[in-house]
């Protein structure tokens, strides 16, 4: 019963696949544009997780790295997002992906 | 450091001078176009002086790359270097004067023509001039590929912002036309040196040497070939991918059409002599009737089709077509004779050409259109435009005394004394080459006569023509130098022959070694040389 | 001359600077006139301008001279040089810019700068009204520099210079009333039609430095003499070597010196000024093909072949141009025809290999023509432009120097015994009897065509001599009060050459009328003995000379009489006879619709079949149709492909995730 007492690598990996899913769901399935946007941040958060994870089971940085490149990134990608998000609903009056589908062939 | 002596930077300083200016430019304010012309105008004069300088201290008496700079390693790919470095044969030089003569002279030409994003236009002339410059002078295969496509860019938009009516499809059809060519070239180096044994290496001097004296085998070598061929005879252009040249021509700009006629095509023909004929020579001999027919398709076809354009520009471009095969024809001739020929034939289109368009511009300026029936009696009204004009139309022509003449005439001769091949078939003869090239003289005078009689001749039928303003000085002064150079090369072409001399023959005693080995090596053809035959002859005639 | 005195005079060259102002200078008064007329157009002052124009060609004439007389005391076969630098030069191929003066180009010197330097005098008259003047003589002089370029060059590459040089002032001379667009054409037309005959021409030069490695004239002869095997043995596909260059120079020499089937260009050529006609058109450049056989006679002298096509050409040119002259109402038309007519008797002679008779002919054609034209020219000065015969007539009274001047032509070129013309004329079809280059047959119709075309030169200049002068006048009133006779510029130069055409037969007074045929002499060392395989046939005699010398005078002043008396009496008899002829009058009318049928067999398919064919069809549809069908291909995948882009940010994510699915699946399924 070891695995059910002593938490591991795979129980990690397992809850970021599970926030992984979890998170492509929300992007695959919300209509409002602010909910994919928070979806994405949960999917990126769950790749920090399972770097994060890897480096602490491999016992070296490099795994924190990445997580703090991601996590400027996403820091970054936040203010872009949410600026561009604004704009577009002053300019549209709305956030729903359906209606924002002015890049098609 | 090396870049700043003249020897050795003087290259880099020619190939990167429009950039400084084109960065200069950047930094200006839009509404002082007057200033940015200036700044445009400077640079190009500047770079005039580095030519001067070059062409004396040019080194006429060796075949060897001149003013080379130590290679500066660029870019790695699998083990292999590109390098940045830059040098100057013989064969290069004429071009690069004359790319450089080229570039006051369209500033100029667009002064007044210009006046809708002044400063987007000069930075892309300027940008236009690098690429061209470093495509000239480019030692590194892949430099020159970089350069090469550096070009297509500043092209494509000079046609596509500054043209006529149908300028966004003249656009497009140049850049896909070229595109599809040069990929294929591109493919083609990286297999030469990552594929090919013992040639890992860009630099066009010790892969021209290495496969000089240890070809590729001939499949390899028709397949190379073939693929830079095509790229090549795509811009020059050869019969049957011309087609983009009309339309390029008729939508671009006039200084995008000198620059396109000047020089761009030259890059061709160039890439024929400096990279497809020497790297796969065996391929290149035996190309010789199909590129030879198709040269002759191109003067007569091209020369045709120009006799019933109806508007100038058009007429001027298919007469390139036509031009450009006499230079191709005179390249695959691959006799001194007929290779310095075509060099000086380039430099001569580029030069009537360049003069018979910027005057049409001239027209369009005042007039804005260029159909013919829109004229007739210029003469009359502008009778000094009517002299440029005259000379320009004689120069192409081919009349004796200007430029075009000597061109044709070394092109002709060169491949009527080529040797024939062994019991060649009569379509394959290089005499009957000649002789059906020649009858693109008689068709050159009717088109070009014929439209000068439409345009100039005959009352004047127009209200709108019978109040044109004659030329303006800065007119008079870019048409002069054109027409001073015109008339030197006529009368004295000895000045250009003699530094393109030793750099033709080494050109054509490589590829004439690179074949021969070949067909020892591959095909133990070595006893069935014809070159022996002829040899012997000339033994004979000079002991006589 | 045999082979081995030939090697002897080779490379008897004397350096001789002063012969290159011969050209330099009228081409420096090509370059002040235009220059003065191109910056200051009428202010250019006129008297300037004459003075210039005239005095260079005259100068040069008297340079000419000089170096005739230099030339003169030289031995026979010397020759003065002068080659200034080189000009084309690679691969072998060696042109440098070399002028060269030997007894042959000695003559034509003597004859382009003297005859043309009357007719610059001339001009000065002619062209008093003209706004343009400056450009006239500009051109005029840049004329007389090609032409010497032409007749001094020392290779065939300088000769070409020439040739096409000559050619561009003709050109530019036929348009010089550019305004009028049948004058334009005319122009264009003459530029076209010589092209034509350049191309044989390049085809001439490229065989010749193909086979012998040399451009140079000098250096060809020493060639030939030396391979006398190769020149007669060797073939090109399956022709001989000389008689391919000889065709093709030929071709060269139809299209300059107007022969069937190039001749077309001539007459139309009429449309330029007068005194361009005279000098361009009828005593210089048209000559030129003609003093080019006789330049590379060393080459014609191994092809037979060559030599009797030239020879056939020229006949059946001078019989055939000389019936269109028949029916030609204007002035200068007839004139031309004439012209036409007198080069084919050039060409008869050259053919025939007498080519002092030849170059002779040329000499005194250059005289008679020039002065007809003249004469016409100042008829249709005094006249106001008026150039129809129809419209003419009863000018003897009016213009008394033109008229008898004229009269000096007239008798000159009908064969009237004693003068040039006849001197000239008569040597030829002499020489065409007795050659012993070609078969006798071939020779007797030579003969008779070319006596035949004698007797209706002597018809057609009674006919335009009657006309213009005799008949009673049907001028417009308004026209006839304004006639008057020309200004001493124009009536000096007339009296010259009509001197000349009168007296000019003594140069070459022939052997059998107890003359020293010194002409013939002086130019004797240029010419090479033809390699003919034919037996000479017999010995001609004197007797039959003088038997062959009366049936042709007599001959042609019957018809001189006959045709005056004709006009005299019995003038409204002549349309009856028009009538009665039917269809040949009308085929003579009409130029034998030659230029229709060029017209409907040549110009116009090959306009067609470049718009409709090439252009239309071919570049549009079948290039472009290829290019834009691969490109609307691309387009259609694109299009169809493009489906899928719904614009939808969740539709591109869910085919994220489905690629990932699918390469996830991939790499666990091959684990």
């Amino acid at each position: 019963m070891t695995q059910f007492t002593h938490i591991g690598l795979g129980h990690f990996l397992a809850l970021s696949a599970i926030l992984f899913a979890l998170g492509m769901g929300g992007v695959l399935t919300r209509r409002n544009a602010l909910s994919v946007f928070m979806s994405i941040e949960l999917m990126l958060n769950s790749a920090n997780l399972a770097f994060a994870s890897f480096a602490r089971y491999t016992f070296t940085m490099s795994g924190h790295v990445f997580v703090f490149m991601a996590m400027v990134v996403a820091a970054c990608e936040v203010a872009v997002g949410l600026a561009i998000l604004l704009s577009i609903y002053r300019s549209r009056a709305t956030l729903s992906l359906d209606e924002l589908d002015l890049l098609k062939w | 450091m090396w870049i700043f002596t003249l020897k050795e930077g003087i290259l880099s300083h020619v190939v990167l001078l429009p950039i400084v200016g084109a960065l200069v430019i950047i930094f200006m304010p839009n509404a002082r176009a007057t200033a940015i012309r200036l700044v445009a105008l400077i640079t190009m004069l500047l770079g005039l002086v580095l030519g001067v300088w070059l062409w004396f201290a040019f080194d006429p008496a060796t075949a060897q790359m001149q003013f080379q700079n130590p290679p500066v390693e660029w870019i790695a790919i699998a083990g292999v270097w590109i390098k940045y470095s830059l040098g100057l044969d013989g064969i290069s030089l004429l071009l690069v004067e004359l790319t450089l003569l080229l570039g006051p002279v369209v500033i100029l030409s667009s002064w007044s023509a210009v006046t809708d994003k002044v400063k987007e236009y000069h930075v892309f002339l300027l940008l236009l001039q690098t690429g061209m410059l470093g495509a000239f002078t480019a030692i590194d295969l892949f430099l020159f590929y970089v350069f090469w496509e550096l070009m297509l860019i500043p092209m494509y938009f000079l046609i596509g912002v500054w043209g006529g009516q149908r300028r966004i499809y003249a656009a497009i059809k140049f850049f896909l036309f070229t595109m599809a060519g040069s990929v294929l070239m591109l493919l083609a180096i990286i297999y030469l040196v990552y594929m090919t044994p013992g040639n890992s290496t860009f630099d066009l001097v010790l892969l021209t040497n290495n496969l000089s004296s240890n070809p590729l085998k001939p499949t390899v070598q028709f397949v190379c070939f073939a693929a830079f061929a095509l790229a090549f005879a795509i811009k020059v252009p050869m019969f049957p991918f011309h087609t983009w040249l009309p339309d390029a021509h008729v939508e671009a700009p006039t200084a995008g059409s000198v620059i396109l006629a000047g020089v761009l095509l030259k890059m061709g023909t160039y890439g024929f002599m400096r990279f497809a004929m020497p790297l796969f020579p065996y391929a290149a001999y035996e190309a010789v009737p199909i590129i030879s027919i198709l040269a002759i398709i191109g003067i007569i076809y091209g020369a045709l089709v120009a006799m019933v354009q109806e508007d100038v520009k058009k007429l001027v471009a298919y007469s390139s077509v036509s031009h450009l095969g006499f230079v191709m024809l005179g390249l695959f001739a691959l006799t001194q004779a007929g290779v310095q020929g075509s060099l000086i034939q380039m430099v001569n289109h580029g030069l009537s050409t360049g003069a018979l368009f910027l005057l049409v511009g001239v027209v369009y300026e005042r007039r804005h259109t260029r159909q013919i029936s829109e004229f007739g009696g210029l003469s009359k009204v502008i009778p000094l435009y009517a002299v440029f004009f005259m000379l320009a139309v004689l120069s192409s022509v081919g009349l004796p005394g200007l430029n075009g003449f000597v061109g044709e005439f070394l092109i002709l001769v060169g491949t009527y004394t080529a040797e024939a091949g062994q019991n060649v078939p009569l379509f394959a003869h290089p005499k009957i080459y000649a002789v059906l090239a020649a009858t693109g003289v008689i068709f050159a005078a009717c088109y070009l006569l014929w439209m000068f009689q439409r345009v100039m001749f005959g009352p004047v039928t127009k209200e709108a023509n019978k109040k044109l303003k004659d030329l303006n000085a800065r007119e008079v002064v870019y048409l002069t130098i054109i027409m001073v150079f015109v008339v030197w090369l006529g009368v004295y072409p000895s000045t250009f022959l003699s530094r393109s001399k030793k750099s033709v023959e080494n050109f054509i005693s490589v590829v004439e070694r690179g074949r021969k080995i070949t067909e020892e090596r591959e095909l133990g053809l070595a006893s069935l040389s014809p070159a022996v035959p002829v040899e012997k002859e000339k033994h004979e005639r000079d002991g006589q | 001359m045999g082979h081995e005195t030939a090697i002897e005079i080779v490379n008897q060259g004397q350096a001789a600077a002063y012969i290159a102002l011969i050209p330099l200078l009228p081409f420096l008064g090509f370059l002040a006139n235009g220059m003065g007329w191109i910056i200051l157009r009428d202010k250019w002052p006129r008297m300037l301008v004459n003075v210039i124009a005239v005095s260079v060609v005259f100068i040069s004439f008297a340079l000419s001279v000089m170096a005739f007389l230099d030339l003169k005391a030289l031995e026979e076969g010397a020759y003065l040089f002068v080659e200034p630098f080189k000009w084309i030069e690679a691969g072998g191929v060696d042109a440098p810019i070399k002028l060269v003066f030997d007894r042959l180009s000695a003559v034509m010197c003597l004859v382009v700068t003297g005859v043309g330097g009357l007719i610059h005098l001339y001009s000065t008259g002619y062209m008093s009204h003209d706004k343009s003047f400056a450009r006239y003589f500009a051109y005029l002089n840049l004329f007389t520099f090609a032409m010497m370029l032409l007749v001094m060059g020392g290779n065939i590459v300088i000769m070409f210079v020439g040739w096409e040089g000559v050619g561009l002032c003709s050109y530019l001379l036929i348009g010089f009333w550019y305004e009028d667009p049948e004058k334009a054409s005319a122009g264009k037309k003459a530029f076209v039609v010589n092209r034509i005959g350049d191309f044989g021409f390049l085809v001439g030069i490229f065989t010749i430095f193909w086979l012998m490695g040399t451009m140079d004239f000098a250096a060809m002869r020493d060639w030939v003499i030396a391979h006398p095997e190769v020149m007669s043995g060797k073939t090109l596909l399956g022709v001989s070597v000389a008689t391919i260059i000889g065709i093709a120079l030929f071709v060269g020499a139809t299209g300059k010196s107007a022969q069937i089937p190039l001749y077309v260009w001539l007459p139309d050529a009429m449309a330029g000024p007068t005194p361009v006609s005279a000098l361009i058109h009828a005593a210089t450049m048209v000559t030129a093909g003609v003093y080019m056989i006789g330049r590379l006679n060393f080459i014609y002298a191994y092809s037979p072949a060559a030599l009797m096509v030239v020879a056939g050409v020229g006949v059946v040119t001078a019989l055939f141009s000389a019936t269109i002259g028949f029916t030609q109402t204007d002035i200068k038309k007839v004139l031309a025809y004439s012209t036409v007519s007198q080069l084919g008797y050039m060409f008869t002679a050259m053919g025939v290999a007498a080519y002092a008779a030849g170059i002779f002919h040329l000499t005194t054609h250059a005289f008679f023509k020039a002065l007809l034209f003249l004469g016409s020219g100042s008829v249709i000065h005094g006249l106001s432009g008026e150039q129809d015969m129809t419209k003419m007539g009863g000018l003897s009274k009016l213009m008394k120097i033109t008229c008898w001047s004229m009269f000096a032509g007239y008798f000159a070129i009908a064969g009237f015994p004693g003068l040039a013309g006849f001197v000239s004329k008569d040597e030829i079809l002499w020489k065409a009897y007795s050659n012993s280059v070609h078969p006798a047959q071939f020779n007797q119709i030579v003969y008779l065509i070319g006596l035949v075309a004698a007797v209706c030169t002597a018809i057609y200049m009674t006919r335009l001599m009657m006309l213009t002068f005799f008949t009673p006048s049907r001028m417009d009133p308004e026209v006839e009060h304004h006639v008057h006779e020309s200004p001493w510029t124009m009536t000096v130069p007339l009296i010259a050459l009509a001197i000349l055409s009168a007296v000019g037969g003594i140069f070459n007074w022939p052997h059998a009328l107890g003359g020293g045929a010194s002409f013939e002499h002086w130019l004797h060392p240029m010419w090479m003995e033809v390699n003919t395989t034919h037996e000479a046939h017999g010995h001609a005699s004197h007797a039959m000379e003088y038997v062959l010398m009366g049936l042709s005078v007599g001959l042609a002043v019957g018809a001189m009489a006959s045709v005056a008396f004709l006009y005299y009496k019995y003038r409204e008899k002549t349309a009856v006879i028009a009538e009665r002829l039917g269809v040949l009058y009308r085929a003579s009318l009409n130029k034998y619709w030659v230029d229709e049928i060029y017209e409907t067999l040549v110009i116009n398919p090959i306009k067609s079949i470049s718009y409709y064919f090439l252009f239309r069809l071919f570049d549009a549809n079948v290039i472009d149709g290829a290019v834009n069908g691969l490109a609307g291909l691309t387009k259609g995948l694109g299009h169809a492909g493009g489906r899928m882009h719904t614009g939808k940010v969740q539709t591109y994510a869910l085919y994220i995730a489905i690629g990932l699915l699918v390469i996830l699946t991939f790499y666990l399924g091959t684990r």
